[in-house]
Order: structure tokens, then C-alpha cells, then sequence
């Protein structure tokens, strides 16, 4: 029986079409599992192996090379505060710590409602902006500890659905056009651009 | 201090709050270049791009031109835009990603109709989900507008583009770490040589890879010509670049500016750019071109932005990301957080950077808390040798990728100019910051 559901296996079909080889989708299939359950479960390790060929133990020893890519649960909101150098020039290391103790949990820890996993990253290319707070990789830019408790509050009572989906979900945006151009075409089309340019 | 501002060339659009979408891309001059390039022969359209000498915007600032003339040539052969960007305090492709994912297609597109090539992928860093929406939504409004797909504006050029995302991995900058991502594996730099993915990339194909920041001038400069691009800033440096200027200044944020003609003093002080230093303060250092990159003191700072002239001083204007450091600033904190960023996103497979990183990081470590030794400065500089023979500049590599070698420079700057913060340290057991 297939863990994906129905709606999850079409478009893990679609994603792979994309690909010369099925093998490089692995990483959006990942993505997609994680959408559907909020982290990486077995047994849809076991499914995306399956449907690229590939063994259970290559997905899983792919996956587990990548932060983003959880292989145990997760809150419903990951809280990653960067403390790289542009961050801890601007109270990264402070404002991890206020996110300890706002939350109530150390660093990889989830809090025990399940809402909330804390997590220092690293540089998240937002450093005109720091500290640097993303939830579920989203930017939201909570420069202070009242900002940030503000932010945590109306997260708990169910604020900010639009901008920041619970974690897993990616890419909102479907892929709408443009189905991989046929091979035979390529090939005739590049014999006769040899041809015009030589 | 007056501060020359060029014409913007990527980052044109980003007045208009608006600019990600392609209402306001088609209404500002999108996809003329495009247009354009299409009624020319891939070859003229190549040497446009030669002839602005545009110098690749990812790190390693390889010319963009030349990158495109070793593509072997294959039945086969791929375009990779790298938008993994990771490197600490780089925030430019994030903005471009977000703010003009248009401009970014069009530079893939014209490129893929000069490389002849029919199948791209960007491949965007997965903590960047509002880029990846937005690229998303750039490629399918591409396809509806016949900008993308079969028989390009009724060219009988086609192309597909695939927005890959990736999933948390530095090491995936890394061009051929990229390629092994894309391919669905861990992101494992390859062994080179060949040195270049043009000979051998995605699937063992002919592949070029390019940065974001290089895609985005393209439609430019086919606009307006390569002549007209080189004429902007000076010898090899050409054009405008965006810099990212972070850490302790008045305005942080990201700059496009003419290359050469502006200085780090220039960015840092002007009021338009940086405001000057944080609350008045002393400028103690400044990384000039992302934490793989030398440091430089403040006797560095009239030194023009420029690649061949931040090369000569003894560094690089790498991913353009500038951080500014004041007269508050633990340089052993600091260096000690770089190495930890590096001992964390080690890919693991070589010896010296895998465990040189942890050495390194756990020494200094020790230093920062109190339990430094008068001797750890000798070895901190032993194990760099190590990673890197001769901790010089430009480095020597004992490792497959240029991870490893990117360790020891804020460790080796960080002794070289600060060497009594190092031993104060040591002596008083313990930071004097804290």
C-alpha cells in the first residue's frame, strides 16, 4: 500500500518526469514527504526508493546528509535563529538564548505541546536583517526578543497560516507548464542548428 | 564623501515592490533581451558576453565567456544555475531570487539559446522558500508567455527549465557538490581533475554552471551590448556588482555598485551606502569577500572593490560579502564562530578538513573560555598547515574542494593582526569582552 496519498503520488510522478534521470528527485521527493507528514518517515524513505529505483538505505543515507531533511518528528514550527558572523555581531548568540528560554527548550529540542523545534543555523543570507529568524524557512524578521515573543505568541493561537504553512511544506507553487521536451526533438532541432550556425 | 552611483544593472527593478512579477517585468524591458538575442546566431551572442568580460558572481569570479567556450561539445549538454548561495553574510542572490526571478530566467534562457543547450536546471538553496516560490511561478508564467518551452517566440529555439530545490547543505556552492545534489546524492565535491564540469557534469554530461548573479546581467548586456558593460569599472573588473555589506555598520544591506571605482572605505563610510561604523565606533577589521577570504585591517579599507586589486593585497573579493567588525569586537569569538560554521558543513569525506575543522574549532573554543595554552597558537597554525601547506594566500589545498583551504584565513588573519588579543586570552583565562 502506498504511503503517499493519492494526491502526493500524482505529483511525486509529475516531479520525477521532469528529471533526465529519475534518481534527481530524490531531494523533491523528500520535500514532498515531509509536506505530507511534517518530517521524513520511513516508510516514505521506503516509497521514494521505490519509485526511483534506488534503495531504501541510498534515500536515507542521502536524506540524512541534508539539515533540512528530518529523519525524527518535528514541531509544527521550526524556529531556526542564525548565529553565524553577521548574526553574532548583532545579538545572535543573545537572541538564541532568549528563544531557549521564551520556549522553554534547549537547542534541537521540541517543545513538548509539539509546536515548536528550536534550531541554530547557519548563515541564512538575510545578514541586513539580524539576528536572523526563519520559521519553517520562512524570513520573518524578528529582530528582538519582543518581537520574537510576539511572534511566538500568534504562532501558538493560530496566526500567520497564510505566510508560514506548518513545517514540511515547501513550495507552494505548482508546476503548471512545460512538460520536458521530447529527446528526439532535441536532437533534431540541434542537427539543424548545426546546420544554420555551423 | 560623494559616491559615484552607476547605472543599476540587476537590480534595476527592485524600486517597484511588484518587480517579481512579470507585469512589471514585460513593462520595464523584460524579455527584449530575449527578443534580441534570438535574432542572432548563438555565436554572436556569445561574444557579446566575451566582449563585456563579465567575470563569474559566484565566488571564484572564473570569466563567464571563457566558461562558455570550453563546453565540449555533446548531443548532450546541460545549463546549471547555482542559487545555493551559503557562504556566510551573502545575501545577493536571495534578493535577486526573490525580488526579480524574471531577470534571472531571461539570463538562463538567452545563455541556454548561446550554449545551445535545451534542458536547465536552477538549482536554489532550499532554506530560500519565498525564492523558490517565486522562481516557480516566474517558470510557469514563462511557459504561458512562450518565453519558455517549444519554439521560443516562434524561434524553433526550445528550452526547459526545472527549479531544483536543495535541502540544506553549503557544500552544495560547490559546483560539482551542486551537480551530485542534482543528481539525488549527498553533496560530495568530486575529485578532480576535470576541473571543469564543461568537460564532465550533470549525468557525465557537458554541463556549464553558472551563479544567479552572473544570469542576471546577461539580459543586459545583450541589451545594451558587451561593449557598453565593459565600460563600466576597470580592467578585468567590469560592470557593477552587487555587494553585500553586513555586521557593524549604520545601514547593512545589499549594494550594487561600479567595480573598481568604488572602495571598501567608499561602502563602509558613504552616506547612500553603509553610514559609516555602528554608533561612531573604530573599524577594527573588515572580511572582504566572505568568510573564506583573508581579513583585512583598517589600513586596507582605501583599497578599490575590485577583483584583480583585492587579489594583489592579499585576498579576494570572493562571494562579494563584506562584514564589518568595531573596535568591540572579539576577534577570537569571531574566528572561533567561522570555524565552527566550516567544522559543521565539512562534507566529510577528507581527513584534513573533516578533522582539522573540529581541532580548530575546539581550540579556539578553549581560547574564547579560558582554557587556552600559550602553545595553541603554534598549533592552531600547525593544523591550518595541514588543511592547507604554507596557510598562505593564495592557498594551497591538500583536499578535493576548496572547503578545506577556506578554514584557515579568519584563524591566520586573526593571529596576524590580532595576536595580543589571542594571548590576552590566554594570559587573563578568559575573554576581556565579556
Amino acid at each position: 500500500m502506498s504511503h503517499f496519498n493519492a494526491a502526493m503520488s500524482a505529483r511525486a510522478r509529475q516531479v520525477i518526469a521532469l528529471y533526465p534521470e529519475p534518481r534527481s528527485a530524490l531531494l523533491p521527493l523528500c520535500h514532498l514527504a515531509q509536506e505530507q507528514d511534517g518530517w521524513l518517515r520511513p516508510e516514505a524513505m521506503d516509497e521514494i526508493a521505490a519509485l526511483l529505483g534506488v534503495t531504501a538505505a541510498e534515500v536515507r543515507g542521502t536524506a540524512t546528509f541534508y539539515d533540512m531533511l528530518h529523519t525524527e518528528p518535528v514541531g509544527k514550527y521550526v524556529v531556526a535563529v542564525c548565529t553565524n558572523i553577521a548574526c553574532v555581531l548583532s545579538g545572535g548568540a543573545e537572541m538564541l538564548e532568549h528563544a531557549e528560554e521564551r520556549l522553554g527548550v534547549r537547542v534541537g529540542s521540541t517543545t513538548e505541546d509539539g509546536l515548536f523545534t528550536l534550531e541554530e543555523s547557519e548563515c541564512l543570507a538575510d545578514c541586513d536583517f539580524p539576528p536572523c529568524v526563519q520559521v519553517n524557512h520562512r524570513f520573518v524578521r524578528t529582530t528582538t526578543p519582543e518581537q520574537f515573543d510576539r511572534l511566538v505568541d500568534e504562532l501558538a493561537a493560530g496566526g500567520h497560516a497564510e505566510e508560514i504553512p506548518p513545517h514540511g511544506t515547501l513550495v507552494r507553487v505548482r508546476r503548471s507548464g512545460g512538460l520536458r521536451v521530447d529527446r528526439a526533438d532535441i536532437a533534431r532541432e540541434r542537427a539543424g542548428a548545426e546546420e544554420r550556425w555551423g | 564623501m560623494a559616491v559615484s552611483m552607476p547605472t543599476k544593472i540587476v537590480t534595476a527593478r527592485l524600486e517597484h515592490p511588484d518587480s517579481h512579477t512579470l507585469a512589471r517585468y514585460l513593462a520595464t524591458g523584460g524579455y527584449e533581451g530575449l527578443r534580441k538575442a534570438l535574432t542572432m546566431t548563438p555565436a554572436q551572442v556569445a561574444a557579446e558576453v566575451d566582449a563585456a568580460s563579465l567575470l563569474g558572481r559566484g565566488g571564484a569570479g572564473f570569466p563567464a565567456g571563457r566558461k562558455w567556450s570550453m563546453l565540449k561539445k555533446d548531443p548532450v549538454t546541460y545549463l546549471v544555475v547555482n542559487g545555493d548561495e551559503s557562504e556566510p553574510a551573502t545575501f545577493k542572490d536571495h534578493l535577486l531570487l526573490e525580488r526579480d526571478p524574471h531577470q534571472i530566467l531571461e539570463g538562463v534562457i538567452i545563455s541556454a539559446y548561446a550554449l545551445q543547450v535545451t534542458q536547465a536546471f536552477i538549482y536554489i538553496r532550499g532554506e530560500f522558500a519565498l525564492g523558490l516560490e517565486r522562481m516557480e511561478e516566474a517558470v510557469n508564467d514563462a511557459y504561458r508567455e512562450g518565453a519558455l518551452g517549444k519554439d521560443i517566440f516562434s524561434s524553433g529555439f526550445s528550452l526547459d527549465v526545472v527549479v531544483h530545490p536543495g535541502a540544506g547543505a553549503y557544500i552544495c556552492g560547490e559546483e560539482t557538490a551542486l551537480l551530485e545534489s542534482l543528481e539525488g546524492k549527498r553533496g560530495f565535491p568530486r575529485i578532480k581533475p576535470p576541473y571543469f564540469p564543461a568537460v564532465i557534469g550533470l549525468y557525465g554530461q557537458p554541463t556549464v554552471v553558472n551563479n544567479v548573479e552572473t544570469m542576471a546581467n546577461i539580459p543586459w548586456i545583450v541589451r545594451n551590448g558587451g561593449a557598453a558593460f565593459a565600460a563600466m569599472g576597470e580592467g578585468r573588473s567590469t560592470g557593477t556588482r552587487l555587494f553585500a555589506l553586513s555586521g557593524h555598520v549604520n545601514r547593512p544591506g545589499p549594494y550594487e555598485i561600479e567595480m573598481v571605482k568604488t572602495t571598501f572605505r567608499d561602502l563602509i563610510y558613504a552616506p547612500e551606502l553603509g553610514g559609516g561604523v555602528r554608533e561612531g565606533r573604530d573599524l577594527k577589521a573588515f572580511i572582504p569577500g566572505g568568510v573564506s577570504s583573508p581579513w583585512f585591517g583598517p589600513d586596507q579599507v582605501d583599497l578599490p572593490l575590485g577583483q584583480d586589486e583585492v587579489a594583489q593585497a592579499g585576498s579576494m573579493l570572493g562571494s562579494g560579502s563584506v562584514v564589518v567588525m568595531d573596535s568591540t569586537t572579539c576577534v577570537v569569538r569571531a574566528s572561533w564562530r567561522i570555524t565552527k560554521f566550516f567544522f559543521r558543513e565539512s562534507c566529510g569525506q577528507c581527513t584534513p578538513c573533516r578533522e582539522g575543522s573540529g581541532w580548530l574549532e575546539r581550540i579556539l573554543y578553549r581560547i574564547e573560555h579560558g582554557g587556552g595554552r600559550e602553545q595553541d597558537l603554534d598549533l592552531l597554525l600547525d593544523v591550518c598547515d595541514n588543511i592547507s601547506p604554507g596557510v598562505q594566500w593564495p592557498p594551497q589545498q591538500t583536499t578535493i574542494c576548496v572547503l578545506g583551504p577556506s578554514i584557515p584565513p579568519s584563524i591566520a588573519a586573526g593571529l596576524k593582526l590580532f595576536r595580543d588579543e589571542f594571548l590576552v586570552h590566554i594570559k587573563e583565562g578568559g575573554c576581556p569582552f565579556d
